[in-house]
């Protein structure tokens, strides 16, 4: 009690100082918060487009329906198959004429003789297409095997350089507000220094001088989360409805409450963790 | 109470600011340390607090060895020995009673009880008019007073008065000393360095006299209260200690001022 009361004497007298120590934490903890929505909301998106990603198998014209029905039943049996769907020429040439509605040559020109028969398959892990693949390939049925196996990987690749850069620029305005609490602790330390000879002399305990200071890092860590975090969270739910256009039947948006509270404290936690590691490095390299 | 054993500092600059200095001082003592600036009075003191250890030597204070005492140990030993600084130290943005109440901050005393004991020290050392004065408002021999209150915080078994005298005129010195007598008679321990030797004169302690870190002399006289010359035996030395072979026994009074 008496420490925070020290902490607070400290923070209250250099009000300015204190400023900047939040300031600064309080982008860190922004950066955080926003390359958190970033990289959480990315994965979610990945791991929806991977659920959608199926291979596409197009039957030749002679394959008989009978022999497509054993080929279907033969990879259900592979255990890997999530959803698998015949689509026939019939269903085809409806799928060609809604997507094509307002081009009317083009409906003109396609009849339902024209378009195969196929089968869309989805697997349970994306890791199973290549070899659904390449056994429809190997089917004398098939005429030709459709599947996008790039477009999963130039995604994660995609996000795996924004996670990177995210990273990277969290962890320098970490170091920033590691390095500005150490300062502002530190020169607090040095005005006090006549102070805390006296306490020393008076028998004080080490540990009853430096704990206000910490105490005082500790402090700037937490607020500049909450402000950080606030700032982040209102920013997010402000764009939330410009963004769900984009995302259609993604289920991202709008964010959880839940998510953003155990955002919060875990952004608590290391801001607690840099108050602590900043204020003890002060405290142990000015009160010797 | 204190023993010291053949102590020497020497610092890392290779000033030797006492050599093999020994004596002890029993519970209840009043003892002078005098010297001129450089003797090694202030080092002495800073030694008992263990703000500093000793090149060579022993020192004990009450169960304490100190040359051995951990660090965690040391708050419990500077409770026991309070100090008046040369330099008072007294911080200047807080009150008399804040300076006062500042040792007692720092130990688990409850707010209301240190208040209490800060308020008795007052009275006790009739500074409690100025109780809600800034040290800048005060005047030397009441600042003195205010350190000595701050020192009596803990009840110590000793109290260091390291010149507290210094800069006073006359009258207050002698106040202040008659502070510190009836501080003496209540028990504590007395370690006074100084070198008013009108005081010393007056007062017939014991006097450790100390030169280029060395103890030259070590007198004790009978005890004389400060207003009470009729019971004076001015010149005669009752007993002493320490002094190297092939000094004379007695030391007059009276040569400590020439």
């Amino acid at each position: 009690m008496k420490s925070l009361k020290t902490s607070w004497k400290h923070i209250r007298r250099n009000p300015y100082q204190s400023m900047a120590a939040i300031f600064i934490t309080t982008i860190t903890f922004f950066a955080i918060s926003i390359f958190a929505f970033i990289i959480i909301g990315s994965s979610v998106i990945v791991s929806y487009l991977e659920s959608r990603l199926e291979v596409v198998a197009f039957f030749k014209d002679e394959a008989k329906q009978v022999d497509i029905n054993v080929l279907q039943d033969k990879l259900k049996h592979t255990g890997k198959i999530a959803r698998i769907k015949f689509i026939s020429k019939k269903d085809a040439l409806a799928k060609y004429r809604e997507q094509n509605k307002n081009d009317p040559v083009l409906l003109e020109l396609v009849t339902e003789d024209i378009l195969p028969s196929s089968l869309e398959i989805s697997t349970k892990q994306i890791t199973d297409l290549p070899s659904i693949a390449e056994s429809l390939k190997n089917s004398p049925l098939v005429s030709l095997v459709r599947y996008p196996q790039d477009v999963v990987s130039t995604l994660t690749k995609w996000i795996n350089a924004i996670k990177i850069i995210g990273v990277g620029l969290v962890v320098i305005l970490t170091a920033e507000s590691v390095f500005i609490i150490i300062s502002i602790v530190g020169f607090k330390i040095s005005q006090k220094k006549e102070e805390i000879e006296i306490m020393r002399l008076l028998s004080a305990t080490n540990w009853y001088i430096r704990w206000p200071f910490i105490l005082e890092g500790i402090f700037y860590g937490i607020i500049g989360t909450i402000l950080g975090w606030i700032s982040a969270a209102v920013g997010l739910w402000y764009a939330t409805p410009y963004l769900q256009p984009f995302l259609k039947d993604i289920p991202l948006l709008p964010v959880s409450p839940i998510f953003l509270l155990e955002l919060l404290l875990g952004e608590l936690l290391i801001a607690v963790i840099i108050g602590v590691f900043a204020s003890m490095v002060a405290v142990l390299r000015y009160l010797k | 109470m204190i023993k010291l054993d053949n102590v020497s500092k020497i610092y890392k600059t290779g000033t030797a600011a006492l050599t093999d200095v020994t004596f002890s001082m029993d519970k209840g003592e009043f003892v002078f340390f005098v010297g001129p600036s450089g003797s090694g009075k202030t080092t002495l003191f800073r030694l008992l607090i263990r703000e500093t250890l000793p090149s060579k030597g022993t020192i004990n204070v009450n169960k304490w060895e100190l040359t051995k005492l951990s660090k965690k140990k040391i708050p419990q030993l500077r409770k026991k020995i309070g100090v008046v600084f040369q330099d008072l130290k007294l911080l200047k943005d807080r009150t008399v009673f804040e300076n006062i109440l500042f040792p007692l901050e720092v130990t688990d005393m409850d707010h209301k009880s240190a208040k209490q004991k800060v308020e008795k020290i007052l009275e006790e050392v009739d500074i409690m008019e100025h109780r809600n004065k800034f040290p800048l408002q005060l005047s030397g021999g009441e600042l003195q007073r205010v350190a000595i209150a701050r020192a009596l915080v803990f009840n110590p078994d000793i109290v260091l008065a390291d010149e507290p005298t210094g800069n006073l005129d006359m009258t207050t010195s002698w106040e202040i000393l008659k502070l510190l007598q009836d501080i003496n008679k209540a028990g504590t321990t007395i370690l006074m360095a100084t070198h008013n030797t009108d005081i010393i004169n007056s007062l017939l302690k014991r006097v450790i006299t100390l030169e280029k870190g060395k103890i030259i002399k070590d007198e004790k006289r009978l005890e004389k209260s400060v207003h009470d010359t009729s019971k004076s035996e001015a010149g005669e030395s009752k007993k002493e200690k320490g002094l190297p072979a092939g000094q004379p026994q007695h030391e007059p009074v009276r040569r400590l001022a020439e």
